[in-house]
């Protein structure tokens, strides 16, 4: 690389009034400068609503692979969780930033990461688990990124214009996602008798909270030309498992789904025991240093 | 006298010029990341795209643009960010190819018109093979789906014996 004055690295020895600090620092609205008006005839509140819960899905998630940095087998999968739990990251800052436009109470990306409390966070709990091995992993990611793939090609037509414009970037991101899972689902199931349990096993333990990422939801319901009915998506996403299943010579599992709480669930804010640590690992630094800048 | 239009064009190929932070062998023009350059209300709007919904390169380029244009005397410069369309790599210019792969970098095929079947075999090239940059050999394989960046793959060349980088197709 030839010598350049105006090289992004050299800027970032300077003075500047942004508060960068290293490559990429230096954070803005993600959204500055997009046109976020609300459509007419959109309830902004459910907009805001709706957003939340999509942008806490990939943020909850986002994290929970980011915990398997240095636990990985392999540096190639390593990057790969990576670079997913990168994506995931830039799908729910968008989102958030979505929400607080649309709510139109100030708050924006960072308050609503680090600064709700528990019951206040909206995505669904298959994103909030905790992998107990790799083939947990390999079979939550192929069907968290199948499921929100569907949702997102769907919202791809969406009324609000914003909402659009980051589903039909992230359902590319997520298409990768999903095939990246996918070949990891066959290589464990059509693999050794010890990786075929493992991986069946697997399966056992997360399929009770898959029936919950086709639950209608009053919100979603609120918006019928915005949000995408989980509901409908929910044969398209089976027709993907069992397709990969079935090459993965894998049994979809014969499991009762996760009982609700007093029919509420993570959609309502009902969470399990594990987010709590979650979240308090994910918000400890903002709130030790609350006017931090990065 | 700098008539308006003449100082666009200056503005515009200021603009393209900008190298990206982590491929800086290509230009955002030459990454089709850079959208528009106009004139608004006596301002300058510089429009961009970002790669990847999570690319943190993209607030290093907007910085760069704001330096540049600065230096060359535009005082007012807003660097707009546009979502839509998102960003594909069929947007990777012809001369961006080529950079790309004079790197060492194997540039992408046309990117899938839709998202497709999920995949099921585990061994063949799902479409047509990833040239190796260094020897022209088509006998390449991927060791890795992800890169060192949001764009890119790892492959290794049967031919050569030697690992490159490839941008991948979306």
């Amino acid at each position: 690389m030839t010598e350049d004055e105006f090289s992004a690295y050299q800027s970032l020895s300077e003075e500047t009034e942004d508060h960068r600090w290293a490559f990429g620092t230096g954070f803005t609205d993600p959204l500055e400068g997009i046109d976020a008006s609300v459509p007419p005839g959109v309830d902004a509140q459910a907009l805001a609503a709706y957003c939340l819960m999509l942008g806490d899905d990939a943020l909850i998630y986002s994290h929970r692979l980011q915990q398997w940095m240095t636990r990985m087998p392999e540096l190639e999968e390593e990057t790969a969780l990576a670079n997913i739990a990168l994506d995931l990251l830039g799908q729910a800052r968008m989102l958030l930033a979505r929400a607080g436009l649309a709510e139109g109470a100030g708050r924006q990306e960072d308050q609503l990461a680090f600064f709700r409390e528990e019951h206040e966070f909206r995505n669904v709990l298959l994103a909030e688990r905790q992998d107990a091995d790799f083939a947990e992993l390999a079979g939550r990611l192929l069907i968290f990124s199948a499921w929100r793939l569907a949702l997102f090609g769907k919202l791809a037509a969406s009324a609000d214009p914003v909402l659009a414009a980051i589903a039909a970037k992230g359902a590319k991101e997520l298409a990768y996602h999903r095939d990246y899972a996918a070949q990891w689902v066959i290589r464990l199931g059509d693999g050794t008798p010890v990786s075929h349990g493992r991986m069946q096993a697997a399966l056992g333990a997360i399929w009770p909270l898959v029936t919950e990422l086709f639950h209608r939801d009053a919100v979603t319901a609120a918006l019928p030309a915005v949000a995408a009915d989980p509901a409908g998506v929910c044969a398209e996403v089976d027709a993907v498992l069992d397709t990969v299943l079935a090459a993965a010579t894998l049994r979809r599992p014969d499991v009762a789904p996760m009982a609700r709480v007093a029919g509420r669930a993570g959609r309502d804010g009902v969470h399990t025991e594990a987010f709590g640590y979650l979240l308090a690992e994910l918000q400890s630094v903002a709130r030790a240093h609350p006017d931090a800048t990065w | 006298m700098v008539t308006a239009a003449a100082s666009l064009a200056i503005a515009r190929d200021i603009a393209a010029a900008v190298p990206d932070p982590e491929l800086p062998m290509v230009t955002v023009a030459d990454l089709g990341i850079l959208r528009d350059v106009a004139a608004e209300d006596g301002r300058l709007v510089v429009t961009i795209t970002p790669t990847y919904s999570g690319c943190p390169a993209l607030r290093e380029i907007a910085q760069d643009l704001q330096r540049r244009l600065g230096a060359a005397g535009f005082a007012d410069v807003t660097v707009r960010t546009a979502l839509a369309p998102a960003w594909s790599s069929d947007w990777i210019t012809a001369a961006g190819r080529r950079k790309l792969r004079d790197a060492g970098i194997a540039p992408p095929h046309a990117a899938p018109r839709n998202q497709g079947p999920v995949p099921l075999t585990l061994t063949a090239t799902r479409c047509e093979p990833v040239t190796c940059p260094r020897c022209g050999s088509a006998d390449t394989a991927q060791t890795a789906a992800f890169g060192a960046t949001a764009c890119k793959a790892l492959f290794r060349c049967r031919g050569c014996r030697e690992p490159f980088e490839h941008v991948k197709a979306i």
